[in-house]
């Protein structure tokens, strides 16, 4: 089990500095947003970005404006891990010419990030490429289970029983998305990279030392982040930080690492809960704050079939962490 | 660059192999490239030669031409010398990614070995790859022999990388035609070249110490701008690339221009060809000459920037003109080279005829006798004021 001790970890020592900072044209409550602030004051400023199309790309980047004070570089939709493929071997091969980039006194850490549209639907190619190339990078991706950029259209990442544009209810089909979310984090690990983690901004001290670690280990590491979208999860904007606890606790989303390959469950949601008997007693209470899943309601052989998933998957990642 | 070369005499050498040792000789820092049939040869020669610890780089097998073209990008963005190459479908692959090097001004090289696009797939040689791709916004020379490849691969790094030019270029070549064929090349020494060339200097790159944005979002207000500037850069390399041309004939003895002639003194007609078939329709030229027939070869090296000026300048005054286009622009106003000489003429107050064929696709052979028929042909129309939009030759019916 998790052996960090968060009292080590506390607001008033995260840096004040901001790297991504105010002005930026995000949604009113967005969670990937916030996500950036705490992940550039984790990185600190010897940081390179590559950022795949999406909200954070378009919300942070309209020329003249700029809400990054760290490089960073936006090329397409799809290739985010290719791009900064590039960025990391040309830094190495420069500083092995001693051309540029020898003289710094801190590794560069190069961040690719991309939404999970870019990341587990169009770029899983390119992020497959260089994990198996062993690239020296970090991949985040920020996943609030559909493209929201384009209109909330469905995603591979959006959930069974979540009603988007694409996958919307109706007279034929009453019940939404219609297959699982993949597994993305097990898909990472599959392939034996150094580190892969889950993570969630409603957990910010545990989000950190994710983002530290990846940023630092040698190879090429993996970060899933569960970051809420009020606007395309349809409920009040101010419910980002609390649906993402509720997401966690509720095994929707586990917070663990697979750090050399040796899983570690971060939050033992069973031992917080009060009825260990339903340890998935928070997902209703999860679900029905969103107005996607509104209509799963009445759907009580739906709700059943996710809880059973969420059981069966936990019980699984109990069994790899050892639990 | 490899024991295998020594410079200043003939060496025969397949010509892939010949570009891997030039890119090497031209210190390139990365090259990050995905397998596609005419191209293999190059890029194999490129591992074997960091493999072997000749060329000091990183080389990148990535897992797509979209991920080659991707991670250039990457490369050239922290201000690496920067090379890849494919053909057909990997540059179409690669086609969402030419636009965003162009607009990003990114001076990536690249060989292009020209095959056709499938269906039915077809790994022979024709330019269809990249006349899709003519609009990317890159620099586009042909070659027509495998000293040109050398000479041209040289080049294209100097005019990249020129402050005035910083686009990405690419070298053409014939898949099988040239890529595959072993001629005599003369190379040039290594120090020579690398002082030709210089290091690679980034007007800028991705730095911690000074952070910066490549690829923003390009609003209304912004975008037409950009696309301009792009525009004026890529005219304005013309003079560039000719300077840059001048300055390789004065240190390494060979001349190219943009457009350039062959046998046109005097001739009524002239044969525009593009690439390495345009050495099979020169003795075509010749056998005509002897013949007594007026005619004369246009070859058209400079793809991009268009060479308008240069092209009336060669077209003007003849009474028709006759090009050759390996491929086809399916149910169009007729190949690439010859719609854009058209309307490159079009305006002038007198303008010759222009006869479009179109041939030599998916690497059906065009031969001497071929190419005296095609100009036979075409003065034909030329003469009864009968052209076609376009003709397609040497259809089996």
């Amino acid at each position: 089990m998790n052996d960090v001790n968060y009292g080590v970890y506390a607001a008033r020592l995260l840096p004040q500095e901001e790297l991504f900072v105010q002005g930026h044209r995000a949604c009113q409550g967005c969670i990937p947003a916030l996500m950036l602030r705490q992940i550039t004051k984790a990185t600190g400023r010897d940081l390179i970005v590559c950022n795949a199309t999406g909200c954070m790309e378009i919300i942070s980047s309209p020329y003249p404006f700029n809400a990054w004070r760290v490089p960073w570089i936006h090329a397409a939709f799809e290739n985010a891990a290719a791009v900064a493929s590039g960025v990391s071997a040309g830094i190495e091969v420069l500083k092995r010419k001693q051309r540029f980039y020898h003289d710094r006194p801190n590794k560069i850490a190069v961040m690719a990030i991309g939404g999970d549209g870019a990341t587990l639907d169009i770029g899983l190619q390119a992020l497959s490429g260089a994990l198996e190339r062993g690239t020296d990078f970090f991949y985040v991706c920020y996943d609030n289970e559909a493209y929201m950029n384009t209109g909330i259209q469905r995603s591979s990442a959006t959930p069974l029983g979540a009603s988007t544009t694409t996958s919307p209810t109706g007279r034929a089909n009453p019940e939404g998305q219609t297959t699982w979310k993949k597994n993305f984090a097990e898909i990472c690990a599959a392939h034996r990279i150094p580190y892969v983690a889950t993570a969630c901004p409603s957990y910010p001290f545990d989000l950190i030392r994710k983002v530290k670690k990846a940023a630092t280990v040698n190879g090429p590491a993996v970060l899933h982040v569960f970051a809420p979208c009020p606007t395309g999860w349809r409920c009040e904007a101010n419910l980002g930080i609390r649906l993402g606890r509720l997401a966690v606790e509720s095994g929707m989303f586990p917070l663990y690492e697979v750090d050399a390959g040796k899983y570690t469950i971060n939050l033992d949601i069973e031992a917080i809960k009060k009825s260990v008997d339903d340890p998935m007693a928070e997902l209703s209470n999860y679900l029905f704050q969103q107005g996607r899943y509104r209509h799963l309601k009445t759907k009580d052989e739906l709700l059943a079939q996710i809880r059973e998933r969420l059981r069966a998957d936990w019980t699984a990642l109990k069994a790899r962490a050892g639990m | 660059m490899s024991g295998r070369i020594t410079p200043g005499k003939p060496i025969g050498m397949e010509v892939s192999i010949a570009q891997a040792e030039v890119v090497a000789q031209c210190d390139v820092d990365c090259i990050a490239a995905y397998p596609i049939t005419p191209q293999t040869h190059i890029v194999e020669h490129l591992a074997e030669l960091v493999a072997d610890g000749d060329l000091d780089a990183a080389f990148m097998p990535v897992e797509s031409e979209h991920s080659a073209m991707s991670a250039c990008i990457g490369m050239s963005a922290v201000g690496a010398r920067t090379f890849t190459a494919t053909s057909s479908q990997g540059l179409a692959l690669m086609h969402e990614m030419l636009y965003i090097a162009s607009g990003m001004r990114l001076p990536i090289v690249m060989s292009c070995v020209n095959r056709a696009l499938s269906a039915p797939i077809n790994i022979w040689g024709d330019q269809s790859d990249i006349m899709a791709e003519r609009d990317t916004g890159w620099v586009q020379i042909f070659t027509e022999n495998g000293q040109e490849v050398i000479d041209q691969t040289i080049c294209a790094f100097k005019i990249a990388e020129d402050h005035r030019v910083t686009l990405p270029t690419i070298v053409n070549m014939d898949g099988f035609q040239m890529s595959h064929v072993i001629e005599p090349m003369v190379f040039y020494p290594t120090g020579k070249i690398r002082d030709f060339l210089g290091v690679y200097q980034p007007l800028q790159r991705l730095d911690p110490r000074d952070p910066k944005m490549f690829g923003p979002v390009g609003i209304p207000e912004v975008y037409t701008e950009t696309k301009k500037a792009h525009d004026v850069a890529l005219i304005d390399s013309q003079a560039v690339i000719e300077e840059i041309w001048e300055k390789f004939a004065r240190e390494f003895g060979r001349s190219y221009a943009a457009v350039e002639p062959y046998r046109t003194e005097g001739a009524d007609y002239l044969l525009v060809t593009i690439g390495g078939l345009g050495e099979t329709a020169s003795v075509a030229i010749d056998e005509l000459r002897a013949a007594g027939v007026k005619v004369g070869q246009i070859r058209l090296r400079l793809w991009r920037p268009f060479p308008h000026e240069k092209i009336r300048q060669a077209l003007a005054g003849v009474k028709g003109v006759i090009v050759f286009d390996r491929c086809l622009s399916v149910a169009g106003t007729g190949g690439p080279a010859a719609t854009e000489i058209k309307a490159s003429l079009y305006n002038l107050p007198q303008r010759p005829t222009v006869v479009g064929f179109i041939g030599g696709l998916g690497g059906r052979d065009v031969t001497v006798g071929d190419f005296r028929a095609m100009i036979q042909k075409g003065i034909d129309y030329i003469d009864r004021g009968a052209a076609p939009i376009y003709e397609m030759v040497g259809v089996r019916e």
